[in-house]
């Protein structure tokens, strides 16, 4: 039988040791999950190349299809990957007591949102960064030049935390299996009316209206604008900083770890 | 602690003595649960202080949490994460932990290595739930019902590395609803009971306090119980419960036994048997509760 010395030595591993490690946890679980990655990458994939003829099916405006449908696909893949995943993982987490016994261990709880934040941000890097190559292969031009990508970066990171907090929102109140549907229900109504893909002057103005305060349009809107002008509106800037406080101050006030 | 009406623990007071194994034994329900949580920190109490190595669990959870291992009743693990990937991240938020390895051969859990979590039978579950509660090498565990559906050869393995940690001076407290488990394992027990504590003490005094031990033999039929009182004095009580059959109640010791086989030898009666009944934790429990475990 092995020795062990069991006798006592506590002690916590540095923060960043910490952080790393839950990341990496939180990563290693997102590759096996075939479906979560499915919808992180392959839907925007897919709609990236399917849309490029989108415009005989549904009119994006004037302009290239590429050019409108490139800024969209990346508003999408961060909707995913910081909302509806997040959401669906962590909501299991809850209800597998992983959250509790995490909550027991010397992993701080900012040091959990911390891990959960940086396995988001990477799983964004790649996708922005696969979906990106694809769009120039296709023939994707943005005219923003580097203060347009400068732009998409803040809107990106304002985007997640938007998201990122409304996914927490659900998946810390409601019981796993209501948080996979309304998580994914919202993923695709988002998809289809909430003017991530489609221009927001496509809309009617009364539609428009209300999109334009979403963070749905709001992301999707900027990035649209960064990459043609170098520069999004104040509007969906202004937007995505109010839901990330609201989301934030709410998912704060409402998590259960249990 | 309350759960909207239901008090679940109430006016409990007990103090644990660092490295001795204590027992918080108690039925289904008893509040036990609710006691170990209060003192992990996953609940505050409504009334009354809860102190862990001198800490409150609540508001000094960042400096307790490294010093405490925590092994839940159920669950805690992802349910696709194979056992060695998760002790070995739990291992990782840990400065000096164990080897993980070792710990997962030395618990038995090395031929379930890559099964996901979810298809583990409850014993394996179990056994990495307190796997994930030694590996940070802490100073006090909080041990959940650790056996509860074991095979018997996976609960002695429970049991012995619990005497291990006692001997290289961790603290543990454990909640069952085992009387051998409470017997075998812990120095002290706290028998719960609808959230208090009724009995507390060694298991040994635990069933020697108003102890009913008593003496059974058989020997010829219509001996002098009256002669034999007298004998054994002290207020030893003898009944001939059936033709043959007698009982003695009283202090049981080596003294009483020799002199019921003396007073019979002088009889000339020759003893067919002789029987030494113990009450044990389980009759002890009974007396307190009325209630049965199970």
């Amino acid at each position: 039988m092995t020795h062990l010395d069991l006798s006592p030595r506590p002690g916590a591993a540095s923060d960043g040791a910490m952080v790393r490690a839950q990341a990496l946890m939180e990563l290693r679980l997102l590759a096996r999950n075939g479906e979560q990655l499915g919808i992180t990458l392959v839907v925007p994939l897919l709609l990236l190349v399917a849309g490029t003829k989108a415009g005989s099916i549904v009119d994006l405006g004037e302009g290239r299809p590429i050019d409108i449908l490139a800024p969209g696909v990346l508003a999408l893949a961060v909707l995913s990957a910081s909302f509806t995943s997040l959401a669906i993982a962590t909501g299991f987490e809850r209800r597998y007591g992983v959250l509790k016994r995490l909550g027991a261990s010397p992993l701080p709880r900012w040091g959990l949102l911390a891990g959960k934040t940086l396995a988001v941000v990477v799983v964004e890097v790649v996708q922005v960064a696969v979906l990106a190559a694809v769009a120039f292969a296709l023939g994707w031009q943005p005219d923003g030049g580097v203060s347009g990508w400068l732009w998409a970066a803040v809107l990106l990171v304002l985007g997640t935390t938007a998201f990122g907090s409304l996914g927490l929102l659900i998946a810390g109140s409601l019981r796993a299996e209501a948080t996979l549907a309304v998580a994914n229900l919202v993923y695709v109504l988002l998809l289809v009316g909430g003017g991530v893909l489609v221009p927001l002057e496509r809309y009617p103005d009364g539609a428009r209206a209300v999109l334009e305060l979403l963070p749905s349009g709001a992301l999707g809107q900027g990035l649209r604008d960064a990459f043609a002008s170098g520069a999004p509106g104040l509007l969906p800037v202004l937007v995505l900083v109010v839901w990330s406080a609201v989301g934030a101050t709410a998912t704060a006030r409402t998590f259960r770890w249990e | 602690m309350r759960y909207g009406s239901t008090v679940a623990a109430d006016g409990l007071d007990l103090t644990v003595e660092r490295g001795t194994v204590t027992a918080i034994l108690g039925p289904n329900g008893a509040g036990k649960t609710t006691t170990i949580e209060t003192c992990e920190g996953y609940r505050s109490p409504q009334e009354g202080t809860v102190r862990v190595l001198g800490l409150d669990p609540v508001a000094d959870a960042r400096e307790l949490r490294p010093r405490v291992g925590v092994m839940l009743q159920s669950g805690g693990a992802w349910s696709g994460v194979r056992p060695p990937e998760m002790l070995r991240h739990v291992a990782s938020l840990h400065a000096h932990p164990l080897d993980p390895d070792a710990l997962i051969e030395r618990l038995g859990l090395d031929r379930s290595a890559r099964t996901p979590f979810r298809r583990l039978s409850g014993g394996q579950q179990q056994r990495l739930g307190l796997a994930m509660a030694v590996v940070g090498r802490p100073e006090l565990v909080f041990l959940d019902e650790p056996t509860a559906g074991l095979d018997p050869q996976a609960r002695r393995a429970t049991w012995d590395l619990v005497a291990e940690l006692r001997d290289a001076g961790v603290t543990v407290v454990l909640t069952t609803h085992y009387m051998d488990e409470a017997e075998a394992l812990s120095d002290v027990v706290h028998v719960v009971d609808a959230g208090r504590v009724i009995a507390s003490g060694s298991p040994a005094s635990l069933t020697a306090e108003g102890a009913r031990n008593t003496v059974r033999f058989t020997a010829s039929a219509g001996l002098d119980v009256a002669d034999l009182m007298d004998a054994l004095g002290h207020g030893t009580k003898v009944e001939e419960i059936e033709p043959g059959s007698y009982v003695v109640a009283g202090d049981v010791d080596p003294a009483l036994v020799a002199g019921v086989t003396a007073w019979c030898a002088r009889q000339g009666v020759l003893v067919q048997s002789v029987m030494v009944e113990r009450q044990t934790l389980e009759d002890r429990f009974l007396d307190l509760t009325g209630r049965s475990l199970r």
